[in-house]
């Protein structure tokens, strides 16, 4: 038995445009990407989004499903409501290109600002000595997919438009995973408060609730940054301390 | 004519994957000024779904490897079709460009003495993939991201070269269209380096992406190159096949590397009984043993889950087509044994695939699994040392590229492959790039490419071209998939060429701006000529060998045991050769030999 799904979709782009209506035929374990898709193929081959893999690994097909932000490919049609039709729009926060697609690239531009890893060995050759319990929280900020649905909900970015003063929890996880591994030898801390501006955050955790990859956003890698900062910036006596230590 | 953007380059790579941006890594410490340009955003090629490891003989968990072992594996793995000098340098370098990606900032699963773990794989002797859990193509393709960002380069993000264009017998540029507006833009190069990756999506069920249309390959042939064992494509044994959505959708090896177990529809354990006569001195003989070598992997051998991939498939092939499949036409793949911690901490990824795409907990469910189209072996044919193409300029790296892996790539090849010749051949192009200069683009071949380009604007009630995709792909998984024939392969051929008809007529609606039916329409011709010259290969090569099975010639060859079909364009025609695989030195058949 073959059963449908009606999709609200939204249509157009910088311009302006609206939500139209699409029927599609369902199928066992069908996700939002597969009726996007079938769209395309079916109806209206100039209806336009991202995606790569339709595995939850790419990061690519980031949209706000029923008002929730979320990855097309990892969401399945039968977990949403079917009295009402399924509404498929770009995220926020970013430029509209078309349809479902959005200018992300401000997310890249900043990230070029990053300082990369710098080894205390530099120009070595030696394979590293690290242990696992010491890149645990390392790994865990790497398994980032740069869906940018952390940067889709955070309010600074979404409500606040202050794109200037903040670079985003995707990218203070970035910075984390930086600043966190065992063997880096930057000071980040000065541009960690001025350029990426972590302070600007106050802990509402709505980026950690949308990210995929459950990475622990807030508590694991923005609060720790935030403590680094502040040791600099407001307890000299310890940063002092901590340096002598070094 | 259209207007176009001009760039300009020392040297111009096409790709972002693992390849292209190693490529261009190795380029910019030359000292090249460097454009990369790729269909998707950076960060999303292909490469980023690499789950299971990198094959390195780093020696870290099991002392006894070391390049040679890696080098005798590949070449067995590959039924000696592989290039030997290649895969020579391949399994020494490895464990080099491994470590070199650490000090970028890749962080590998560790050992207890704090080194990079590795994991069992299919076809390999030893533990040798290193890992980050079941995501280790998301580690190296954003290492590799931040480390070329960090050095500097031009990147041309969600933009698709159509043509490489040429001066004679000399690569000199490519010209393509941006996705977001259609605007065409112009790239003129030294030297550029083709690391575009594979061709899966012309099958109906494959774990690749959308990205995988084989443009690259075909545009290297459409400007003269020889490509080289066409017909050798990889079909991994373990698809996911339910629900019927995630059809093709790739289960990690390494969920037999961690000790995974195929059954059939009956409950037996059936790779016991598929076990060649080639790899029986190095496998299992029984349950028992194989469950002792996860413990104990000096004083026992190795499971037949783990024989190389075209094994494995063949087998899951029969299985069901002998009637002992699972409820949905596959067979089970069970590693719930080893318990949820473990698998959550090895697996996660698959974990997750399972629990939310498919209603199945692995950590105490079977999965179950079909063979799906992975990888191509084939390629353009590239030189071992710099990767130069037969076309001046020109360099391929990746998967794109032909020479490494023979008639069955090992798994865990790949990843490593992408960086010791994405560095080669970034090196070699900028070298090359350095002693070149600019050369003029022939107009009659950009005025050509754009008449190509925009023709399906201009018709009107034409040929849909995902419909032409789509009855590309039934026709190739049914005549050109894993049992091959002399009707099946001829069947499919005429089908083929029957939509190349029509995708004379293929018309797309709506304008330039991030069109999915236009971008398709470029696409599928790419892919109606790459198929076509995949199953002519596969149709002169009268045996079974690796990834081409012809149940009408179930045997090895002696001729082909030593030669590799090879493809070119000769005039509007595609012209096959055999030429004879390059013989490995004496001192390397010894090693060879057990
Ligand atoms: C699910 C999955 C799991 C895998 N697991 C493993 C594993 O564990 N170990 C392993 O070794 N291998 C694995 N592989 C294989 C391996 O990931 C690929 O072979 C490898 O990543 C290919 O890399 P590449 O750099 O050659 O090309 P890709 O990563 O495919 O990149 C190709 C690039 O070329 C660009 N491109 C293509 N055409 C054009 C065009 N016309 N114009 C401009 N740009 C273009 C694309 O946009 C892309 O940026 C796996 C593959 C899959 C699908
Ligand atoms: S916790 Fe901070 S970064 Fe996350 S959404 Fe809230 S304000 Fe933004
Ligand atoms: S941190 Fe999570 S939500 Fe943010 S971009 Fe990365 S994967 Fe997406
Ligand atoms: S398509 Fe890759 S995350 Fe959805």
């Amino acid at each position: 038995m073959t059963q449908t799904v009606t999709l609200h979709v939204f249509r157009g782009d910088s311009n302006g445009g609206e939500f139209r209506e699409y029927k599609v035929k369902t199928a066992p374990g069908m996700v939002v990407l597969d009726a996007i898709h079938q769209i395309q193929k079916e109806q209206d081959g100039t209806l336009a989004c991202r995606w790569n893999c339709k595995a939850a690994k790419c990061g690519s097909c980031s949209a706000e499903i029923n008002g929730h932000p979320g990855l097309m490919c990892k969401t399945r049609i039968e977990a949403l409501p079917t009295e009402k039709p399924v509404v498929v729009q770009p995220v926020k926060t970013f430029p509209i290109i078309k349809d479902l697609v959005t200018d992300v690239s401000w997310n890249y531009e900043i990230a070029k600002t990053i300082a990369p890893l710098k080894l205390k060995d530099e120009g070595s050759t030696e394979p590293l000595r690290m242990q696992q319990e010491d890149v645990d929280r390392v790994q865990e900020f790497r398994k980032c997919i740069e869906c940018f649905l952390c940067q889709d909900v955070c309010h600074i970015l979404r409500d606040r438009h202050r794109k200037d003063i903040f670079y985003g929890p995707r990218q203070m996880v970035r910075i984390a995973a930086l600043a966190m591994h065992p063997l880096d030898a930057s000071e980040r801390r000065p541009f960690i408060k001025d350029q990426a501006g972590v302070l600007a955050c106050n802990i509402t955790k709505c980026c950690t609730e949308v990210c995929p990859e459950h990475i622990k956003i807030t508590d694991n890698a923005i609060i720790p940054l935030k403590e680094r900062v502040a040791d600099l910036y407001f307890d000299p006596i310890r940063a002092l301390i901590r340096k002598v230590k070094r | 004519m259209r207007n176009y953007e001009t760039f300009e380059y020392d040297v111009l790579v096409v790709g972002a994957g693992g390849a292209g941006l190693r490529a261009a890594i190795g380029a910019i410490e030359a000292g090249c000024k460097v454009g990369v340009v790729s269909k998707s955003l950076l960060g999303k090629a292909h490469t980023v779904m690499a789950e299971g490891g990198a094959a390195c003989a780093l020696a870290n968990v099991d002392p006894e490897d070391g390049w040679k072992v890696h080098f005798r594996d590949t070449m067995r793995g590959g039924k000696f079709l592989n290039n030997w000098r290649t895969v020579e340098i391949f399994a020494k370098e490895a464990p080099e460009r491994i470590l070199e990606l650490e000090r970028y900032g890749a962080v590998f699963d560790r050992t207890p003495q704090g080194l990079i773990s590795q994991r069992a794989f299919g076809g390999h002797k030893y533990r040798r993939l290193a890992h980050v859990g079941d995501r280790t193509g998301l580690e190296l393709i954003r290492t590799l991201q931040d480390k070329a960002v960090a050095l500097g380069f031009e990147s041309h993000m969600e933009t698709t070269l159509t043509r490489l264009l040429t001066s004679g017998d000399r690569i000199v540029g490519a010209i393509g269209y941006r996705r977001s507006d259609g605007g065409l833009c112009l790239f003129k190069a030294k030297a550029v380096v083709l690391a575009s990756g594979g061709w899966g999506r012309m099958y109906k069920f494959t774990s690749n992406s959308w990205e995988s249309t084989g443009d690259g390959v075909m545009m290297a042939f459409e400007a003269g190159a020889e490509l080289r064992d066409m017909e050798m494509v990889q079909f991994h044994p373990t698809g996911m096949i339910w629900p019927p959505g995630m059809r093709g959708i790739l289960v990690t090896e390494g969920v037999r590397g961690e000790g995974g177990i195929l059954k059939n529809g009956n409950g037996e354990r059936f790779m016991f009984s598929h076990v060649p006569d080639f790899y029986r001195a190095e496998t299992a003989e029984t349950p028992e043993e194989a469950l002792r070598w996860v413990d104990d992997k000096k004083n026992n051998r190795r499971p037949p889950e783990l024989l190389p991939r075209d094994v494995v498939a063949r087998a899951i092939y029969k299985e069901v087509k002998e009637g002992r499949g699972s409820e949905h036409g596959g067979v089970y793949l069970d590693v719930s044994h080893k318990g949820a911690d473990y698998i959550k901490k090895k697996l996660p990824s698959m974990y997750d695939q399972f629990l939310h795409l498919g209603d199945v907990d692995i950590t105490r469910q079977p999965m179950e699994v079909y063979p799906t189209i992975h990888y191509a072996m084939g390629g353009v044919t590239s030189e071992p040392e710099t990767c130069a193409t037969t076309l001046q300029g020109l360099f391929a790296a990746g998967e794109v590229a032909c020479g490494l892996h023979g008639a069955n790539r090992l798994g865990g090849n790949s990843l490593t492959d992408l960086l010791v010749f994405g560095k080669r051949a970034g090196d070699a192009a900028g070298a090359f790039a350095k002693s070149s200069s600019f050369y003029e683009p022939d107009t009659h071949q950009i005025e050509e490419e754009i008449e190509t380009l925009f023709a399906p604007f201009g018709r009107k009630d034409g040929e849909n071209p995902f419909t032409l995709h789509a009855e590309l792909q039934e026709t190739m998984q049914t005549g050109a998939m894993i049992a091959r024939t002399e009707e099946s392969l001829t069947t499919t051929l005429n089908e083929i060429k029957q939509v190349q008809e029509r995708a004379k007529n293929i018309s797309v609606s709506g304008d330039e701006k991030f069109n999915p039916s236009w971008h398709a329409a470029r696409d599928v011709l790419f892919m109606l000529t790459s198929s076509e010259i995949l199953v002519r290969s596969a149709l002169e090569r009268k045996e079974s060998r690796g990834g081409h099975w012809r149940t009408d010639y179930p045997n090895e060859d002696p001729f082909w045991a030593k030669h590799n079909v090879c493809a070119k364009k000769e005039g509007e025609n595609i012209k096959l050769y055999a030429t004879p695989v390059p013989e490995p030195p004496a001192e390397y058949q010894e090693i060879l030999k057990d």
